[in-house]
C-alpha cells in the first residue's frame, strides 16, 4: 500500500509538470503530437527510475562535495544509454525528439528527485518515486500533445479526422506555452476542488 | 553516512564512478552499433526503393559520388534504367536531405525526403504526399522551369511554406546537376 | 555578411527561449526583476561562451580522433560543471565585486539546459546560413553561441519588465504565478514568429 502511495503521490501530488513546474524544455518543446510527448515521457521514465535506484544503492559510498558531479555522470550514462537505444531500434522518434534526449541529463527533474529522495531512502522506495514522478510526467506530456495534435493538426494520435490544416498557431512555439497555462489552471481548479 | 570529503576520497569516487559508466557505454554501443548502422542503412535503402523504377541490382552497393553528392545507379538485368540522387539543402529549420530519382532518360521518376527539421504543420508537409512534391513528377528539369509559382516557375508552394519549398526544388535542381554531369561521364 | 546573418537568426528567428525552447526553467524562476534577469544572462553567456569553445575542441580534437562520440553526453555535461566550478573560484579571487554580481547565479547555470543545449546544438548540427549547409568553424560557432547567449538575455529581460508590470495587476487566483507567465511568453513568441521572414 505504501509503495503504490508512492507512486500516486508522484501522478498527482508531486506532477512534476502541474505542480512542481519542472522539466519545461522537453515538455514545451517535443508535444507537437501526442505520441512525440508519451515518448519523450516515456524515455525520461526510463532514466528516472535507473538513476533513482543507482544514486540510491551508491549514495552513501559518495562523498558530501562531490555528490552533483557524481549524480550527473551518472544520469549522463543512462542518458546515452537511452540515446543509443532510441537511435538503433525506434530511429524515427530518435529523430523527433532529437536534442531533447541528451537534454534529459539537465532536465531538472531528474537530478531534483536525486537529490530531494534517491539519497535518503531505500532502492525499492526510490524505484515507486521514480515510477510515479516519471508516470506523472509522461502523463502530462501526453495530454499537452494530444490537445496541442488535436488542435493544431485536427489529429488523434496521427490518425487525421479533419482535412486540411488545423490551427497552426498551436503546433507553433505560441501554442505549447499557452496551451500548458491552460491545463495548469485546469490541474489546479481540479485538485482545489478535491482537497 | 557519507564519506569524508577528503580530497582523496574526492578524486577516487569520482574516477570510479567515471570508470564504471565509460564502460558500461562502451559495451551498450558496441551492442547497439549494429543495429544503428542497420537502420540507418534501411532508411537509404528504402528512399532508393521509392524514387527509381523497379530494379534487380542493389544500388547502396553500388553507389558512387558524383559532385559532392552521393548516387546511386538502379539497373534491370544490367541495363541502367534509373539513378537515385542524394542532396543536401538548406530549409527554414535546418538542413534537409532528399532523395531525388531519375528515370535513364532525364525525366524526375519520384522523390523522397530522408531526414528534415522544418516546422510540424507547416514545412514539415515536405515530408508527405503534397503538389510541391506530386507536380514535378514525370517532368524534365531540362525543358521545365520547376520553381514556385512566386519565382515565375510551374510548381504551386506549400501554403506558408515558401522558403521550404523553395529549399525542396532547390535540391531537386542541384540533383538534376548531378545527373547531367553523369550523362556527359557516360 | 555572414556573421550578421548568424547573429540575427540566432537573436531574434531562432531564439533559443521562445523557438527552441532551451532554458525555460530559468527562464521562469529568475525573471521576477529586471536586475537579476540581467545579471542571469550575463552569467549564461559568460559561461555559454567559455563551454562551447571547450566542448567544440573537446568534439574535435578528443571525440572523433578516437572515436567515441558515444560518451558525448558524459563529458560534456562534466565539461560544463568542471567549468561553472572554475569560474566561480576564479571569479571569487580576481574580481569579488563581479562575484557578487554574478555569483549566485553560477551553481544554476550547469543545470540550465540552454548551455548543453547550444553546446550540442553547435557540434550536432549542419547549420544553413548562406547557401549550402555546413558545420560551424570556431569562429562561427563562438559568434553563434555570444549571439544565442543575448537571445536569451533579450527574452529573458523584456519578461521580467513585462512581470514587474503583472505584479500590479490583479489577476484570477488559479492563473497566478506560471499559468499567466507562461500566457505571457506565449504572446511574446508569437511577435517573435514575426521576425521569421527576415533571414
Amino acid at each position: 500500500m505504501g509503495k503504490l502511495k508512492l507512486i500516486i503521490d508522484g501522478i498527482i501530488k508531486n506532477n512534476p509538470t502541474f505542480v512542481l513546474i519542472l522539466g519545461m524544455c522537453p515538455t514545451l518543446g517535443t508535444t507537437t503530437s501526442a505520441l512525440n510527448g508519451m515518448g519523450m515521457g516515456l524515455a525520461t521514465l526510463f532514466v528516472l527510475v535507473l538513476s533513482n535506484m543507482t544514486i540510491s544503492a551508491i549514495a552513501k559510498l559518495i562523498p558530501e562535495q562531490v555528490r552533483i558531479p557524481s549524480y550527473i555522470v551518472v544520469i549522463a550514462a543512462f542518458v546515452t544509454i537511452v540515446q543509443l537505444l532510441l537511435q538503433a531500434y525506434l530511429p524515427s522518434l530518435y529523430e523527433t525528439l532529437g536534442i531533447f534526449i541528451p537534454l534529459i541529463v539537465v532536465n531538472c527533474i531528474v537530478l531534483g528527485r536525486a537529490e530531494a529522495y534517491a539519497n535518503k531512502n531505500s532502492v525499492i522506495d526510490s524505484a515507486c518515486d521514480g515510477i510515479g514522478v516519471g508516470l506523472g510526467f509522461t502523463i502530462a506530456l501526453t495530454i499537452l500533445g494530444f490537445v496541442r495534435e488535436l488542435l493544431g493538426s485536427g489529429s488523434i494520435f496521427g490518425w487525421k479526422f479533419i482535412q486540411g490544416d488545423g490551427i497552426l498557431a498551436f503546433i507553433l512555439a505560441p501554442g505549447a506555452f499557452i496551451v500548458l497555462a491552460y491545463l495548469i489552471v485546469l490541474f489546479r481548479t481540479v485538485t482545489a476542488k478535491k482537497a | 553516512m557519507a564519506k569524508e570529503s577528503s580530497f582523496k576520497n574526492m578524486v577516487i569516487t569520482l574516477s570510479v564512478i567515471c570508470f564504471i559508466c565509460s564502460a558500461l557505454l562502451g559495451v551498450v554501443y558496441s551492442v547497439t552499433k549494429a543495429p544503428i548502422e542497420a537502420a540507418e542503412l534501411a532508411k537509404i535503402n528504402n528512399a532508393i526503393k521509392a524514387v527509381v523504377p523497379e530494379c534487380n541490382n542493389n544500388p547502396s552497393e553500388e553507389m558512387m559520388k558524383v559532385e559532392g553528392s552521393v548516387v546511386y545507379p538502379a539497373k534491370m538485368d544490367g541495363t541502367i534504367v534509373g539513378y537515385a540522387i542524394k542532396v543536401n539543402t538548406s530549409g527554414f529549420g535546418g538542413p534537409i536531405q532528399i532523395m531525388v530519382g531519375f528515370k535513364a532518360d532525364g525525366t524526375i521518376y519520384n522523390t523522397a525526403v530522408i531526414s528534415h527539421s522544418e516546422t510540424p504543420g507547416l514545412g514539415a508537409k515536405i515530408s508527405d504526399e503534397i503538389p510541391t512534391r506530386t507536380q514535378i513528377v514525370g517532368k524534365n528539369p531540362a525543358f521545365s522551369n520547376l520553381t514556385v509559382t512566386k519565382d515565375g516557375g510551374e510548381i504551386d508552394a506549400i501554403t506558408a511554406s515558401t522558403v521550404t519549398s523553395r529549399a525542396f526544388l532547390k535540391g531537386v535542381d542541384t540533383a538534376h546537376k548531378v545527373f547531367v554531369e553523369l550523362q556527359k561521364q557516360q | 555578411m555572414e556573421y550578421i546573418i548568424i547573429i540575427i537568426s540566432a537573436v531574434f528567428v531562432n531564439n533559443i527561449v521562445l523557438s527552441q525552447f532551451l532554458g525555460i526553467c530559468p527562464f521562469l524562476g529568475v525573471s521576477q526583476k529586471v536586475n537579476t534577469a540581467l545579471g542571469m544572462s550575463a552569467a549564461v553567456t559568460f559561461v555559454m561562451a567559455l563551454s562551447t569553445l571547450a566542448t567544440y575542441l573537446l568534439q574535435y580534437y578528443v571525440l572523433v580522433p578516437l572515436g567515441i562520440e558515444f560518451l558525448q553526453t558524459v563529458s560534456f555535461i562534466l565539461v560544463i560543471a568542471g567549468l561553472v566550478q572554475m569560474v566561480e573560484i576564479i571569479l571569487k579571487k580576481i574580481s569579488p565585486a563581479l562575484y557578487q554580481a554574478l555569483g549566485i547565479f553560477l551553481p544554476l547555470i550547469t543545470t540550465n539546459c540552454c548551455v548543453l543545449g547550444v553546446a550540442l546544438l553547435v557540434v550536432n548540427n549542419e547549420f544553413t546560413f548562406g547557401s549550402d549547409p555546413h558545420m560551424l568553424n570556431l569562429g562561427q560557432s563562438v559568434v553563434y553561441t555570444v549571439a544565442c547567449a543575448l537571445g536569451y538575455g533579450l527574452a529573458i529581460t523584456l519578461f521580467a519588465g513585462i512581470r514587474e508590470q503583472l505584479d500590479l495587476n490583479n489577476i484570477p487566483k488559479v492563473f497566478r504565478g506560471v499559468p499567466i507567465a507562461l500566457i505571457v511568453t506565449g504572446i511574446m513568441a508569437m511577435a517573435f514568429i514575426g521576425f521569421a521572414g527576415i533571414v
